[in-house]
């Protein structure tokens, strides 16, 4: 029997664009010359450096450790010398400190102890390994996977899904880990169902990825159920996903673990296995490296802290008309200003528009056709709220249940923004209120 | 390799390519087959009308941009143009041009841009404008050119007929009904009301046909949603065949009703206005069943032959309240559908 998923409200369909690199076997990068690994690649607290300017550090070294329950582990992604530890320019723009390493070739690893046999273990042990290990959600929100894997006592979870619609334009590195290691994903799943005590697991997948559908129903066999995604964006957003496999509904503001669910990227659960079977952390990723304004399009296992423009000389560098580096998919990822940026942990694509496909950022007033509404996977009111926010009147906004509604529970998919045919930068200008709400919120205590 | 800097922008970084130009000129292409079968049917004064009206919005649209210090291209937008080429479909073929010059000024200074233009208007500009020239002029608003291709105006639907000095004017349909009851059904043919080519009524309202091939245009460009303009026909018909039915000497049959005076423009082009209809699916079924209601009681029991017009802005007036009171559930708020463990109900 075959689970028909719960369709969402809304949504869109925009140029997919996957075939530039869905058939490319990830290949793996080289080390680089340069690492470097900020300590921040995670929601949650920075986490606390351990080395030094001038230590020697082996690939798979932790080298900073989380600073409380929601942080996460770093490691050093391969052998070398630490050469600075200063802030620098992170992939979210905003600038946060980072370990440099200047990597000797030589990649000596320090791995932790393999976990034999650890469906026996006790589930403790292997949630400390997962934080040991720095794993964070690979889908690119960089939860810390330990966290989800020990939900609160109040709300149980009874049901694991995992995450493999990668509903973003362009992005093909979930496919190609579901093609390519759909044995270690399963036993990520034996591993996560052990820990977490629950039986039930689905796995949704879009239907644009047949081979990644078969690979997957194979590898599980009775240790999950692998559904049919209809292919539409944002299918894999957290609260659609869960409504698509289970028919429950996250309400606002709350976790999934609310309506007992936790929902964990593919990758992520292949990186929970790499730690526990093999005791390797999460010091590399699948990175898909595609557009216009690339040579060679391809999917590529980058080693944590590698600059993006190490990456791109390797992937076959710029076409000579590439105007625009996004990091992520061209819906939620994010422009760079300069290639001199890290990958890490939660960057899942390289992007590169050529000048052509720049967007013109003029825009108009709003004509009320209502197209925002319909594309809108939350069923709120983009048009309204980004009319407020243009003017200024935040206070309009203060009411709690509009605020809690529409701007606390938009997670700034862009579907709104994509259709909008006066072109407004309706997702800035919900950043922009949630910046000043939180502003707010700060200077209340 | 050495660092490279890149264009930033916000996300997301693609788009679907849509424009609010190009929906306006989709509309104003909508329109074109019923100008064109106006233009059949009561020649080159139509098209005058037409283009002066048109042409005349824009050019007031561009002086109000520049007397407020706007960029005055903004008037090619085809929002001016829209409301234009809709204000003179409203109109009666002969019109003066003075006449046009007032309605223009009305529909785009007084109803658009003294609120604030594009996207503030609470009125239909086009409609506001008709309706102030119907009572500020109402013999020349009433005054409907036979089309040419009637040879015998006399035999039409048999009524009196008036010559005005250069042209020949009858009564439209609705009219007839409303002075003669069910006497003057026997002379009005369901093909003219569709096809339009023989109907006096005004410029883009005769022709049923070439109506129907621009909202379909409309629908299957996703640039209109079928909520109000199957609300307010549906609205129509109910109240028609409910009337007709119990009194079929006094009411004509909901067919005569769908298909005569301006309900198809109303309806399609002129209620589905984005910025003056609600804009969630509730509010606009809601909003047209106003229009179909609004309208038939003025038709039936008002004072003019038609209530299209009215019934429209009337309901425009309602829009704020029911974009407010029409806002769907958001996703996830509604109680879990299949409860979850630590929520009340059980298992799922």
């Amino acid at each position: 029997m075959t689970t028909q998923a719960n369709p969402f409200p809304g949504g869109i369909h925009p140029a997919y664009r996957k075939d530039l690199t869905s058939g490319c076997e990830s290949r793996p990068m080289p080390v680089p010359k340069i690492l470097v690994i900020p300590l921040s690649q995670h929601l949650g607290a920075p986490a606390k450096v351990l080395v030094k300017k001038g230590d020697a550090v082996k690939a798979g070294q932790l080298i900073a450790e989380p600073a409380g329950f929601i942080s996460a582990a770093v490691h050093a992604s391969s052998s070398g010398k630490v050469t600075a530890i200063g802030p620098v320019e992170l992939p979210s723009g905003q600038k946060g400190e980072a370990v440099t390493i200047e990597t000797d070739g030589a990649h000596e690893w320090a791995r932790m102890e393999p976990i034999s046999d650890p469906l026996a273990a006790d589930p403790k042990v292997l949630v400390e390994r997962v934080k040991a290990a720095g794993i964070v959600g690979l889908g690119g929100a960089t939860f810390p996977s330990h966290v989800k894997l020990t939900p609160p006592a109040d709300s149980p979870v009874d049901w694991v899904l995992l995450n493999g619609a990668e509903c973003e334009p362009y992005l093909t590195a979930d496919h190609r880990v579901m093609v390519e290691r759909p044995d270690r994903i399963a036993q990520g799943v034996k591993l996560v169902r052990h820990i977490m005590g629950v039986s039930k697991v689905s796995v949704g997948i879009e239907g644009n990825k047949p081979d990644a559908i078969e690979a997957m129903r194979k590898a599980l066999g009775d240790a999950g159920e692998v559904v049919e995604l209809p292919v539409k964006y944002p299918q894999g957003s957290e609260k659609q996903l869960i409504h698509a496999l289970t028919g429950r509904r996250v309400p606002p503001k709350k976790l999934p673990s609310s309506v007992g669910v936790t929902v964990f990227n593919v990758a992520t659960v292949a990186a929970i296995a790499d730690a526990v079977i093999d005791g390797t952390p999460l010091v590399e990723r699948v990175v898909t490296v595609t557009g216009s304004g690339v040579n060679q399009p391809g999917n590529f296992r980058v080693p944590v802290g590698a600059r993006v423009l190490d990456l791109m000389e390797f992937a076959g560098g710029y076409r000579e008309d590439a105007a625009q580096l996004i990091l992520g998919g061209p819906m939620m990822g994010r422009a760079a200003a300069t290639d001199d940026v890290p990958v890490v942990k939660g960057v899942g694509g390289v992007l590169v528009l050529s000048a052509d496909e720049l967007k013109n950022l003029d825009y108009g007033v709003c004509v009320r056709c209502g197209r925002c509404l319909r594309a809108c996977p939350n069923t709120q009111n983009p048009m309204l709220l980004g009319q407020l926010i243009e003017k200024g009147l935040f206070s309009r906004i203060d009411e709690e249940k509009l605020r809690e509604l529409v701007l606390d529970d938009c997670f700034e998919c862009g579907s709104c923004t994509f259709v909008c045919p006066s072109r407004r930068p309706l997702v800035q200008f919900f950043q922009m209120a949630k910046g000043y709400y939180r502003s707010q919120q700060k200077r209340k205590g | 390799m050495e660092p490279r800097s890149f264009t930033v922008s916000y996300a997301p970084h693609v788009h679907d390519g849509s424009s609010t130009r190009r929906i306006m000129w989709s509309v104003f292409g909508a329109l074109v087959p019923a100008a064109a079968v106006a233009v059949y049917a009561f020649g080159l004064d139509a098209l005058r009308v037409m283009l002066l009206s048109t042409i005349l919005c824009v050019a007031m649209e561009g002086v109000a941009l520049l007397i407020m210090r706007r960029d005055p291209a903004a008037c090619l937008d085809g929002s001016a143009a829209l409301t234009g080429f809709l204000l003179g479909l409203t109109l009666p073929a002969g019109l003066s041009n003075g006449i046009i010059v007032v309605g223009a000024f009305v529909a785009v200074i007084v109803a658009k841009q003294v609120f604030g233009g594009l996207g503030h208007n609470p009125f239909n500009p086009a409609l506001t404008s008709r309706v102030f020239l119907l009572i500020a002029f109402p013999k020349q608003l009433t005054t409907w050119p036979v089309p040419r291709g009637l040879e015998d105006i006399k035999e039409y639907m048999g009524l009196a007929v008036t010559r005005t000095t250069d042209a020949v004017t009858s009564a439209t349909p609705l009219a007839a009904i409303k002075e003669h009851a069910q006497r003057a059904m026997p002379n009005i043919q369901l093909n003219d009301l569709f096809f339009g080519v023989h109907t006096p009524g005004s410029i883009g309202e005769i022709s049923a046909l070439a109506l129907l091939l621009g909202a379909a245009f409309l629908l299957y460009r996703r640039i209109i949603t079928w909520h109000v303009p199957v609300a307010t026909l549906a609205t129509v018909a109910v109240l028609g065949g409910l009337t007709h039915l119990a009194n079929p000497a006094k009411y004509a049959d909901p067919v005569f009703h769908l298909f005569a005076g301006g309900l198809f423009i109303g309806a399609f082009f002129m209620a589905t206005d984005y910025v003056t209809a609600p804009v969630w699916p509730l509010g606009k079924i809601i909003y047209g069943v106003g229009i179909g209601l609004l309208t038939m009681v003025i038709r039936l029991w008002g004072g003019y032959p038609e209530g299209i017009s009215f019934a429209i802005l009337l309901m425009n007036a309602a829009t704020p309240l029911l974009d407010r009171y029409t806002v769907p559930t958001p996703f996830g708020s509604r109680k879990p559908d299949k409860a979850a463990p630590g929520q009340a109900g059980g298992e799922s």
